[in-house]
């Protein structure tokens, strides 16, 4: 296909110099109607040139591996015809752009690479982090590169992507999210099977690099697994549900192993193969106006605990999201408003524990590159919920370009146990390469 | 009291019963397009008339790199028969999800309706060499700006037009005669802005963004320099003193910026420079009335032959 191409390419710009030699040749003989009958043609040739490197860079960018000869053809065109600069100047920059990007002898076998990136996730802290022995809450570390997630993202055929990042803390390696995604099921299914962020709530979804804060919640510490949250290995179904008046309605199902959370933010345990856990999540949406939106989800998520084989924790979410950005200034100013309700029943001995936590968050866009956030935390503890956990933050993010982040987070915790801590957090995130976007 | 009600019931419903059997034939043969931004759908709205509905995710007034991937999109994007993209990484940062959700295998990319407007257009700034981000946000793929020169509309309504065809064998013949029909008359016009423009040809211009090159080089003009100091990189103080010492030097006075940047910065410049702003629109539907591929270079056109003179 590609050298069918390449060769009517070089067709025309052989076929370049014998029209010009018309041209030459024409005014003396028949006069100014056929000077624009010639531009008229050049004008033709030059949209088919054009027509013909698009083509060419579909063909590149459709990842099929090219031909070896494809960029030493592009080269030979251009000493074949001076006429027309810029489509030539053109074509050899696409060519030498394929020596670049395939860097392995110009075989393209790179094009079907993967979109590798990485984000580094610095952070710095400062100040009395002490936790009581009962709380759930891991400390940061005074200096820590807390996170490198490695990205790998492509589409792997017509029918299905793929989406894989794995996290490397300071000592050891966890594969945070890696699935498939079948894309082109029937009856707008949408299909996902691997290891996920459930669809639990809002900030159990997302990386760290993505949070509005530098560290998570009390609420999602306490009750949701903490940094890692409900990420398990299994199977997701999701839909959208017609529904009237421009909403957006999309019912989300998942089944998962069992694992979630460690140690003391442990949530479930699969002591036995029929130990699933199950998430369940509703999210509808509706633009208020083109820059206001408003987001309401409600969770369900049930599986057994660390406790023992016979006893299940059901915990219920109710999240809300306020989102303005006014499209003609929409890279300057921007507010989010969030709140996320949480409920926990635990079964254990001697008796099952209720416990109940939230958070409210807003954060305001001041400038291109600077934001300011604000977060309240109160949340029981699921193995002890009448203990109860409170505390505040104030977060300032700077933003050098789109690819990398300071933040400061100043963070206030009064633990159940009367104990206060005062933390000053600080944090550098840093993107390499082409990490793709995220969900809304 | 009970009578004219039930008279204005049934007026109501007989309307109604008429409007739907109306709608619905016609209906259900529309093509369903959804265009990634409002240029694509005006090209497809010349080309596709009244057999397909075509709507644009992005609004004209905002800036196409960082468009919100909002759900309510997904149900445009669920009934779509075709998305067009603008393509060369522009909608990088919010088309990919979105496509991924909308469980519409139909406009999966590389699927039959899924278009690259930019395989049929004339790109331009096509790194050579090696990229990286020190050069700021660039496109390593080339300049994705590139509807602003009429040709490549020319083209990129051709590409369409055939698409259309391809879904819609039908109508083919339809949208061929619309092209056709679409080309003569952005010839003439063609002709007239070519004809506006042509007393300033070569003059010197500054833009805001890298979003400019395909218009200056179908009109003549000369960039020379950017506001942002790399691309998506918001003005610095050096930057800004740099390019006024250049823009004096060069005598360039008019800087044209996109609607959706902060105006501070080209103010100042052009007051130090004693030249003018000049708020340009790269999208059909930046302004209420510019409703059109044509009425787009009408107004852009109309600004700088304003501005030119003014700034002799």
């Amino acid at each position: 296909m590609k050298t069918k191409i390449i060769w009517a390419g070089i067709a025309i710009f052989s076929a370049i110099p014998l029209w010009a030699q018309q041209a030459d040749s024409s005014p003396s003989s028949n006069g100014a109607p056929d000077v624009a009958a010639m531009q008229q043609q050049i004008r033709d040739l030059q949209d088919r040139l054009i027509l013909l490197e698009g083509q060419v860079r579909m063909l590149k960018g459709a990842q099929q591996p090219a031909p070896p000869a494809a960029p030493a053809q592009g080269a030979v065109a251009p000493s074949a015809t001076p006429a027309p600069e810029v489509p030539v100047a053109a074509v050899t920059a696409t060519s030498d752009q394929n020596i670049s990007l395939g860097g392995a002898g110009g075989s393209a076998a790179k094009a079907l690479n993967p979109d590798i990136s990485v984000i580094g996730d610095f952070i710095g802290a400062a100040g009395n982090g002490t936790v009581p022995p009962l709380a759930q809450q891991t400390p940061f570390s005074a200096l820590q590169m807390h996170e490198s997630e490695v990205g790998l993202q492509a589409i792997i055929d017509p029918y299905a992507r793929g989406d894989f990042f794995i996290s490397f803390g300071e000592e050891g390696v966890d594969l945070e999210e890696g699935y498939i995604t079948f894309t082109a099921l029937p009856k707008s299914f949408v299909v996902k099977v691997g290891k996920m962020r459930s669809a639990f709530g809002k900030v159990n979804t997302m990386h760290n690099h993505v949070l509005p804060w530098i560290d998570r919640p009390l609420a999602t510490t306490n009750l949701v697994g903490g940094e890692d949250g409900i990420d398990d290995a299994g199977v997701s179904i999701q839909r959208i549900i017609p529904a009237p008046k421009g909403i957006f309605l999309e019912a989300t199902g998942q089944a998962f192993r069992g694992d979630s959370g460690e140690g003391p933010q442990s949530v479930f345990k699969s002591w036995q193969r029929s130990n699933v856990s199950t998430v369940a999540h509703l999210r509808s949406y509706k633009d208020v106006n083109e820059s206001t939106n408003v987001d309401i989800g409600l969770s369900y998520a049930r599986g057994y605990n660390d406790f023992g084989p016979d006893f299940l924790t059901n915990l219920y979410g109710v999240d809300a999201t306020l989102r303005w950005k006014p499209l003609r200034r929409s890279i300057y100013h921007s507010f989010i408003g969030r709140g996320e309700l949480f409920w926990s029943q635990r079964q254990q001995l001697p008796v099952e524990q209720k416990a109940f936590g939230f958070y409210t968050s807003a954060d305001y866009q001041l400038g291109r590159r600077w934001f300011l956030g604000g977060r309240f935390d109160r949340s029981g503890r699921s193995q002890f919920g009448n203990l109860t956990d409170q505390g505040g933050s104030a977060v300032l993010t700077y933003w050098p370009s789109e690819f990398s982040q300071v933040r400061g987070q100043y963070r206030y915790t009064n633990y159940a146990e009367g104990r206060s801590a005062n933390e000053l957090l600080l944090q550098l995130i840093f993107s390499l390469g082409a990490h793709g976007a995220h969900p809304f | 009291m009970k009578k004219k009600q039930s008279r204005r019931l049934f007026c109501m419903g007989s309307v109604c019963l008429l409007a739907f059997s109306l709608a619905v034939p016609a209906h259900a043969k529309k093509l369903n397009v959804v265009t990634a931004t409002t240029d694509m759908a005006a090209l497809a709205q010349e080309v596709g008339g009244d057999r397909i509905s075509v709507e644009s995710i992005a609004k004209g007034y905002q800036d196409p790199h960082f468009v919100e991937a909002k759900p309510s999109f997904l149900l445009k994007l669920r009934q779509a028969d075709l998305l067009i993209v603008v393509g060369l990484q522009l909608e990088i940062g919010w088309l990919p999800p979105l496509i991924t959700q909308s469980g519409n295998a139909r406009i999966q990319v590389g699927a039959n309706g899924y278009l690259d407007a930019s395989q049929f257009a004339e790109i331009l700034d096509i790194p050579t060499g090696t990229v990286t981000r020190a050069m700021g946000d660039v496109h390593p793929l080339g300049n994705p700006h590139y509807w602003l020169d009429p040709d490549n509309g020319r083209r990129i309504a051709k590409g369409i037009a055939g698409k259309l065809g391809d879904l819609d064998p039908t109508d083919a013949s339809y949208f061929q005669e619309r092209y056709q029909d679409f080309d003569k008359r952005l010839s003439a016009a063609e002709q007239k802005w070519d004809a506006e423009m042509k007393p300033f040809h070569g003059r010197k211009v500054v833009t805001y963004h890298n979003s400019f090159p395909n218009f200056a080089k179908h009109f003549g003009l000369n960039v020379i320099g950017y506001v942002e100091p790399r691309p998506g990189i918001p003005p610095t103080p050096s930057h800004t003193i740099e390019l006024i010492g250049f823009m004096k030097r060069e005598n360039c006075k008019v800087i044209l910026v996109e609607p959706y940047f902060d105006l501070k910065t080209p103010n100042s410049i052009a007051r130090e420079t004693g030249g003018k702003v000049v708020q340009y629109l790269p999208s059909v539907g930046g302004e209420k009335d510019v409703t059109d591929y044509f009425k787009l270079f009408d107004y852009d056109i109309g600004l700088l032959t304003q501005a030119f003179p003014a700034t002799q």
